[in-house]
Parts: C-alpha cells; structure tokens; sequence
C-alpha cells in the first residue's frame, strides 16, 4: 500500500534523512521506532507532503507522491495524526471533527462517520460544544485521532499517540489503535515506546539518526538482543 | 437643544465608527491567517473609492449605487489578492521583519502609483447617493449615513456568521490557529489565504467609498489617516479578532466624534493616538484578546 524507496530529506544543510526505505502492505500496522530526533516525524511529514523531500521515492497504491499538492494527499486516503495532536483549540470539538471530513462532500456518510467516531470516543461526545483547547491530555489525543478517522483514510499515520499520556491511558489508546485496524484502516505508526508498539503491531522498523538499523517482524524484534538492549530495558 | 446636538454625535460617531470598523476587519483578518500587519490595507481602502469614482464618473449611464460598490470591492478584492500573492506570499516563512518592510514599501508604492494615475490632487466623488438628508423629527441626517452604518451592521452580520457557521469560515478560523494541522485536514491554505485577502479588501473598499462620498472627494493619500486609525482600532478590539475590530472601530470613531464635538476637532488625533499608547501599555492584546481564542 506504502512505499518508500530511500528516502533522503534535510532541513538546510541538515541531513535527517538518510536513505530510509520501508513498506506498507494493506490492513497491518507497521511500527517505526526511534529515540528522540531519529527523524520519525520528519518521515512522517514528508509522506504527507508538508516537508519536501531530498532524494527517493514514495509510492501510495502504485503512485508516486512526488507531484500531489498537500492539500490533495488527504483525499488519496492518507490521514496524518500529527505529534502533540495539533488539535485547533479554538474550534469546538465537533467543528475539529468537521475539519477532519473537510475534503468530502457526502453529508450522510459524514454523520454517519461522525456518530462512529462519537462511539468510539464517548468523551468527545459529551464535550462537543467545548472548545478542543480546553480537553485534557488524553481527550485531545482521542481528537486528533476521530478527526483523522472522519476523513475515512485507507492509511492512518500516527504520530507518537501515546506521548504524555498516564498509563491507563496508553492502554486505552493501544487498544483502540488495535481496534481500528480491525475495522480495515491501516496503520504506520510512530513510537517511542517501543515495547508498546511492537505489541501491537506486524511489522517493525529501527531508526537511528535518519537511518534503518533493524526491522523485522514486530514480535522477532521484540526478542532481539540489540533491540531489548537499546529500546526495551527500560 | 443639547439632547438633539448629541443624537447628532452619536449618529456621527456611528458613521464614523462603521468605516473604521469595515477597514479594521482587513487588518485583523489578515493579521490572524498570516501574523502580517498589512499597512497597504489603507491603500486599498484608497484604491476601492478610486474604483467607484472611476465607475461613476466614466459609465455615463447612472448606474445603481450598489451596482457601483459590487463592482469596486470585487476589484478590490482581486487587487488585495494579488498584493498577497505577489509581496507576501514568498516571505511566510521569512522573518517577520521582513514581511513587515515589503508591506510597508507596498504601502507607498500604492500610493505612488494612484498619485500617477490619478494626479496628486483630489478629485470630486460624484453624488451617488442622494444629499437629500432624512429627517428624524428635528434631526437630519444624510442618506449616505445611512447607508454606511446599516450596510455596515448588515456585513459585519454576516460576516460573523460566515466565520462562525460555514465551512470555508471555519477552515479560515483553522488555519490561522494552526497552519500545518490545517494541511493535514486537506485544506487549501493558499486558497484561504487569497479568500481571507479578497474579503479584508473588499470590505476596506467599501469603507473607502463611504468615506469618499461623504467627504466628496478622492485623493491617494485618503488612506492613510484612516487606515492607520482603523488599524488603532483593529489594536484595540485586539489584533486577529473580528469581533474587535468591530468593536473598535465605533469604539475609535466615538472617541473621535465626541472628542471633535464636545472638546476640540484638533485635540481628536491627538487623543486617538493616545488611546493608542494606553492600550499598547495596560492591555497589548486589546480588549477581546484575553480570553477569546479564536483567532482569525
Ligand atoms: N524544522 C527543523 N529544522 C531543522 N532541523 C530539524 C527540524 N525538524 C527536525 N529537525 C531535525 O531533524 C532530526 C529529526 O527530527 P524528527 O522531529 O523527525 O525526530 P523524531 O524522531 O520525530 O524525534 P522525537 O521522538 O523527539 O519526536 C533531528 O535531528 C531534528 O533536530
Ligand atoms: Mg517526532
């Protein structure tokens, strides 16, 4: 579904980037993880666009990214959960969610969409009317995540969705990442908690400075000596 | 006597009020998408009544006053567009300093440029609205009072509403609080961006061409007082907020009036600029810029 074929990028003379490549198929979560500054969301903000990229390729169901507008990457069916949400707090939690459906024109299919992700998430429901700078932690993740669901992608990209958030909470997001790809959307996502992501998914890769350094099925990298030594003991 | 002399002012300060108010919504909407103050505003605002003194003058036939205005702030707007896409729009990432300079050198080319096409002497609006005034009892006002503060309510309305309940208003609202979570969600940011430039213009010029009838005449410095007292305004609603720049605009256009009738007309600048000075030192964000968040 995903391709990405050495993939170089920079910021400047920085070079973030350095020939990264990793693949995507339908209905698995993919797990790319990396301590702080490996260049997880740089890769991440290049496949949706927003950051150009140097050298490489990225394919999505065959076609090559290189000329769509930003803009239009959504309606391909790519949704990007960015790092610390980036929810717009000054829109309430409803006009977040209408934000999410802003590409599609089906009235129907977006309320139904929109009663879905109110199922999913109850608590957004009750504060529909709150303003999404005034939610917590949690809620605000929970939001970032319906309005990227209201877009009804084929490829959900998460960006570090457990970053800040107390353990109970993890689990609840672990769980409904789970959920999610149940239901058919699949998932490259993005962690720094390395034992969590690697729980949940198919599919791992390491990156270390702008690099792949292992990858591998996700529960063979959880039994790999150099990854429990760097990423797990803790 | 003097009950009916302060109804006089305060219609006075509204139809003053309203066009500091419809200029002050250009600088505030375009502060809020793009943290630019825009000094070429009042010159658009100059440009809008030159377009409407150009179509009153130059179509013999007499067109309908709101055929005039339509057709000026569509101009406008397509000029406020173009300043952006040709001064602005390479410098969002640059410095803001630099936004800053261009905006102001786009400023004086305006100017410049109307003085060249038009002459540096004013020219005199024609009667486009009528100059029989309305008469309230014993107070009369001039028709085209009432046409600036109604018109003005009127678009202020539905502007309001406009941000508030659709959806370009609302990708507007999100862009401006987070431009790179806005092209996650698919919106055309240069798209809003021209939009957000298109209506600031628009209603700039409308705030041009009242002021031009009412004053009778077109000049190319007709928007720089005006304009600089509308982005007062737009300072003291609190910058990026529509509601204050309303708010501001009949808040300076009272001070102004009141000043003018009951103190001295030459004690008025002078006064707004001090309204000015205490609010960038007690209350830099403005009146509404505390708790409201919504910023466009
Ligand atoms: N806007 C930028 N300008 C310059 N350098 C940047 C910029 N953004 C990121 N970098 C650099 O690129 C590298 C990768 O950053 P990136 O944000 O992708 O890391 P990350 O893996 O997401 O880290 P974290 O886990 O902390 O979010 C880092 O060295 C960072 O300093
Ligand atoms: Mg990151």
């Amino acid at each position: 579904m995903l391709k990405v074929k050495d993939l170089h990028v920079h910021y400047g003379a920085i070079h973030a980037i350095k020939g990264v490549s990793f693949e995507v198929a339908k209905g698995e979560i993919v797990t790319l993880i990396g301590s702080n500054g490996a260049g997880k969301s740089t890769i991440l903000k290049t496949i949706s666009n927003i950051l150009k990229k140097s050298g490489g390729d990225i394919l999505f169901l065959d076609k090559n990214l290189e000329a769509v507008e930003p803009h239009k990457i959504v309606e391909m069916g790519i949704s990007h959960v960015p790092e610390g949400r980036r929810v717009f707090p000054g829109l309430t939690v409803y006009e977040n969610l209408q934000m999410g459906a802003y590409t599609r024109k089906d009235k129907v299919e977006i309320a139904s969409d929109l009663e879905a992700v109110y199922k999913r998430f109850p608590r957004l429901k009750e504060r529909e009317n709150q303003s999404a700078g005034t939610l917590s932690g949690g809620e605000q993740q929970m939001l970032a995540m319906g309005r990227a669901l209201m877009s009804r992608p084929k490829i959900l990209l998460l960006d570090e969705p457990s970053m800040g958030l107390a353990p109970l909470l993890v689990d609840e997001i672990f769980n409904i990442i789970k959920d999610i790809n149940k239901n058919g959307t699949t998932i490259l996502l993005v962690e720094q908690n390395a034992n969590r992501a690697l729980h949940v998914s198919n599919k791992g890769y390491v990156l270390e400075t702008g690099k792949i350094t292992a990858s591998g099925k996700s529960s063979d990298l959880l039994n790999d000596d150099k990854v429990k030594e760097a990423y797990l003991s803790a | 006597m003097d009950v009916e002399l302060f109804i006089k002012q305060i219609i006075n300060s509204l139809n003053t009020g309203s066009i500091y108010a419809l200029v002050a919504i250009g600088y505030t909407m375009v502060y809020g998408i793009i943290r630019l103050i825009n000094f070429a505003h009042g010159e658009i605002m100059m440009f809008g009544a030159y377009f409407a003194f150009i179509i009153a003058t130059s179509i013999p036939v007499g067109l309908p006053f709101f055929v005039i205005v339509l057709v000026s702030m569509a101009l406008a707007a397509l000029m406020g567009i173009l300043t952006e896409k040709i001064a602005y729009k390479k410098l969002r990432t640059a410095p803001r300093i630099s936004a800053l300079i261009t905006a102001i050198g786009m400023s004086l080319f305006l100017q410049n440029l109307a003085q060249l096409i038009f002459g540096a002497n004013p020219k005199v609006m024609p009667q486009v609205i009528s100059n029989e005034p309305i008469m309230f009892g014993n107070i009369a006002v001039p028709q085209v009072m009432m046409y600036t503060i109604s018109m003005s309510i009127g678009i202020m309305i539905l502007l309001t509403l406009f941000v508030k309940k659709t959806r370009a208003g609302k990708a507007m609202r999100a862009v401006s609080q987070d431009k790179e979570a806005a092209m996650l969600m698919g919106i055309n940011i240069n798209g809003i961006i021209s939009l957000t430039f298109a209506i600031g213009s628009a209603l700039g010029a409308l705030g041009g061409i009242f002021y031009s009838i009412a004053y009778s005449q077109v000049y190319p410095t007709l928007g720089v007082m005006t304009g600089l007292k509308a982005f007062i305004a737009a300072v003291f609603g609190g910058i990026g907020n529509i509601g204050g720049a309303m708010i501001g605009g009949y808040a300076i256009g009272f001070i102004e009036t009141m000043t003018k009738g009951y103190i001295s007309s030459r004690w008025s600048d002078a006064i707004v600029f001090g309204v000015l000075i205490l609010i960038l030192l007690f209350k830099p964000s403005g009146i509404l810029g505390k708790n409201v968040k919504e910023k466009v």
